[in-house]
């Protein structure tokens, strides 16, 4: 088991590395600083010693990979990939354009987007699955038919209406709640109820058509007629040996995306006001911050490779055929 | 009078309809595929919204037509053929749909007014002569140039305007509609050598080896829907207009193409690469598994939204530094729009070609692969002759189940402000712009509603033919159904 892990974590290494190299093409290569440094001081009438003091500012007038100006070691760390890129592996993501330290920002930030993901996550799935688990009882019916054509035309509709609809009923028409903000304590519930409300309703369409597909599929196998045949009533069928047998497949998608959860929601988080990630990510895209968002995609990258760890280790919880050499 | 513009979203789109063309011919002869087809022409919900889809995809084939119009004194301007030689074209690219809505697009308004409205959303200080025949400055709402001009001075008379021009364009809907279900009866009686009668009951009781009941119905929605559209928009402004006085009618069927472009260019750009790894993958194996292996799974493991993010900003970078590459905005606009294409198409070709190397994986076992293999047969040949059609139904069902997520992802990605150019209409951009608008006092609510209603309707016929695709095409559920 021990080794399993250790191995797995040792194959993330080269993944990470590909996931650093990619982003510092993307930000580095295909444009230069200077291009960089050109639009965030405005294309024209821009002088060349504005464009190098802009640069010597960040740190972006070294050379990309060698420094042949430099002796020792500092022929490879005095560059801009060893700066920038390669010390995202310490932890270390430089600073905003506004002069902040983004790894402090982060952490300051994740409480937020958490606050507000964790609960969606959570209640969704419960609702999702008992939504699931409900037609699949009756299924072949109009209740069932009926519940999925509801699936579809809720799948139809963009997230982006769900959050302006949501907030234009509740908080606007019916003032039950205040439109967007955060607060921190106890008094945060009334800022995070509409937005864990819209989470959870602007994903029941495709996880609950996605789960009852899978309950399907179990229910067709032969072990579920062996429970008929002797006698279990149907909803003991169900809850007993369907949804644990239907355990791998939901594990495989719902566990990737815990540690996702830091990251909180672009969306969300942008039309309520709220300081997360998911709004820092916007703000950066939007003032062009490319530290931010490079620091972003990395983190990105290593919650999803610690999601796919996780769920590999979660089969084991809920397989007992599934064994790591 | 014109000289035509060729962008390059036109000619990929144009080739994607040629490329279906030629998929279509070739299914014909893949009895499996034929068979599968088949399938899908019986399903009612699938052809109904086929036949929705249609109209869509025909609107923005319409939109894909681009020229630049002479511009009206430049031609007086020389004398005999000189003019000829020297004739200036005007800046703004339009389209053959542009050409054939050209009401819709010129006549704009000052600013918001209500679906139907005859006056302005908003007071203003206007001047009035009074019976002295001195001008007097009141606050009142000004009329509209254009929304209900024919009615002039008698504006109550509105109501009924509307109600019999929708009462003339249902009249004139069931007709066409009739004649077209005859035709259809017609068609079936002398092709399956029975009478009128027996052929309507074939249609209605679905009996026929096409779903022509579900499309007839599809039809008549469209046309009860569409022709009291067609016609008031004639006079009125139907959808009202937005902040510049834009009608939203016009900018709604303009967004079709923009959808349409993510949703299909964006599967067509990804396509190959993911055809071509995942059956060298799984085909080859060793090493070069191992490298597409790293490759796709290093891609994949950089969160969707977070990627196209970067990417997108470097793109505005480039794209701000070199202006000189661009004549018109409207080319900037859709090189940005194809960029975008070709990033979300980095971003998604992963999950397909994971599942194309683990079916490569699992035919290349296949018997028939092993003795055409012991027969010499090269692997070039044994790729193109034996697994390749064999994967056609995975590509199929991909390419269906992908369109309506991009089309979703659109509108997303442009609220953030890494999607489509500002200067495009598309629904993303319209949402964008209605969303503040929701805050006004009094609110203005239909353009959102006509985003609403447009987006909706395209994304779940997208969905209900993906999934009749989805059943048809895959072998263990065609088993089951």
């Amino acid at each position: 088991m021990l080794a399993y892990l250790i191995r797995r974590l040792l194959y993330a290494v080269p993944i990470l590395i590909g996931v650093n190299l990619i982003t510092f093409a993307l930000f580095f290569v295909v444009n230069t600083p200077d291009d960089m440094a050109r639009m965030q001081l405005g294309v024209k009438r821009v002088t060349p010693e504005a464009i190098e003091r802009w640069k010597a500012e960040r740190g972006y007038d070294k050379p990309l990979f060698i420094n042949p100006a430099a002796t020792g070691s500092a022929v490879f760390t005095d560059t801009i990939f060893f700066a920038k890129s390669a010390r995202m592996f310490a932890a270390d993501f430089g600073r905003a354009e506004d002069g902040r330290d983004i790894a402090r920002e982060i952490v300051s930030r994740m409480g937020p987007s958490l606050a507000i993901a964790l609960p969606t996550f959570i209640l969704g799935l419960l609702v999702t699955v008992s939504f699931a688990l409900l037609l699949t009882f009756f299924r072949a019916s109009y209740l069932d038919f009926w519940g999925v054509v509801l699936c579809v035309a809720m799948m139809s509709i963009s997230g982006l209406f769900y959050i302006i609809g949501g907030q234009y009923l509740v908080s606007k028409l019916w003032r039950l709640v205040p439109i967007s903000g955060y607060g921190g304590g106890l008094e945060a519930w009334k800022f995070l109820i509409l937005p864990v409300l819209i989470g959870v309703i602007s994903g029941i369409g495709s996880s609950t058509r996605w789960y009852r597909t899978i309950f399907l599929e179990e229910i067709s196998k032969d072990y579920v007629r062996t429970a008929r045949a002797k006698g279990l009533a149907e909803a003991a069928v169900l809850f007993r040996h369907v949804l644990q047998n239907a355990m791998i497949p939901i594990l495989t998608g719902v566990v990737v995306v815990i540690p996702l959860l830091f990251m909180g929601s672009l969306l969300t988080e942008s039309f309520f006001g709220i300081p997360g990630l998911g709004s820092y990510t916007i703000d950066a895209i939007n003032a062009q911050d490319f530290a931010v968002v490079r620091a972003m995609v990395f983190i990105g990258s290593v919650l999803y490779i610690v999601g796919l760890i996780l769920t590999d280790l979660s089969y084991t919880l809920v397989d007992p055929r599934i064994r790591f050499q | 009078m014109m000289t035509p513009v060729v962008l390059w979203s036109d000619v990929l789109i144009w080739l994607l309809v040629l490329a279906a063309s030629v998929l279509g011919w070739l299914s014909r002869r893949n009895p499996l595929l034929r068979a599968a087809w088949q399938r899908v022409g019986r399903s009612r919900a699938g052809m109904a919204s086929a036949t929705v889809l249609l109209v869509f995809v025909c609107i923005g084939l319409l939109d894909s037509l681009h020229y630049r119009p002479r511009l009206e004194d430049s031609a007086g301007r020389g004398t005999g053929t000189s003019s000829e030689k020297t004739a200036v074209y005007s800046v703004e690219v339009l389209s053959l749909l542009d050409f054939l809505l050209t009401p819709l697009r010129t006549r704009t308004e000052k600013t918001y007014s209500e679906p139907l409205a005859t006056r302005a959303h908003a007071k203003e200080s206007i001047e009035i002569r009074d019976a002295d025949g001195q001008l007097r400055q009141s606050r009142d709402y000004p009329r509209l140039k254009h929304g209900g001009a024919h009615l002039g001075s008698d504006e109550a008379r509105r109501d009924a305007d509307v109600a019999e021009r929708v009462l003339r364009a249902l009249g004139l809907a069931m007709l066409v509609w009739w004649m077209l279900a005859a035709a259809t009866a017609a068609l079936l009686a002398r092709r399956q050598n029975c009478s009128h009668r027996q052929a309507w009951r074939r249609i209605w009781h679905n009996e026929s080896d096409l779903a022509c009941n579900a499309v007839l119905a599809a039809i008549a929605a469209l046309l009860l829907c569409g022709l009291p559209l067609a016609i008031l928009a004639s006079d009125y402004h139907v959808f009202g207009t937005d902040k510049v006085g834009q009608d939203v009618l016009y900018q709604v069927l303009k967004s079709v193409r923009t959808a349409l472009v993510i949703g299909l260019v964006t599967t067509l750009v990804m396509l190959p690469v993911a055809i071509f790894l995942g059956i060298v993958a799984g085909y080859f194996r060793g090493w070069i598994d191992d490298l597409i292996q790293y490759l796709y799974t290093t891609l994949s493991s950089i969160p969707g939204v977070l990627l196209i993010a970067a990417a997108v900003l470097m793109m505005q970078v480039l794209i701000d530094t070199h202006p000189q590459w661009f004549a018109t905005a409207a080319e900037r606009a859709d090189l940005r729009l194809l960029a975008l294409c070709c990033i979300l198409g980095v971003t998604s070709w992963t999950g397909l070609c994971r599942l194309l190397r683990g079916e490569t994986l699992k035919l290349r076992e296949l018997e028939y692969i092993q003795a055409a293999q012991a027969f010499g047969v090269s692997d070039l040949r044994i790729i193109a002759r034996h697994i390749l059609p064999n994967l056609m139904h995975i590509v199929i069902i991909a390419l269906v189940m992908d369109f309506s997520s991009l089309v979703l992802a659109e509108a997303v990605l442009s609220y953030v402000g890494i999607g489509v150019d500002p200067t495009m209409i598309s629904f993303g951009t319209m949402i964008n712009n209605a969303r503040l608008e929701l805050a006004r006092e009094p609110m203005v609510w239909w353009s959102l509603a006509a985003a609403f209603v447009f987006m909706f309707t395209l994304v779940l016929a997208a969905n209900l033919l993906a999934d009749a695709m989805r059943d048809a095409f895959d072998p263990r559920l065609a088993g089951s159904a």
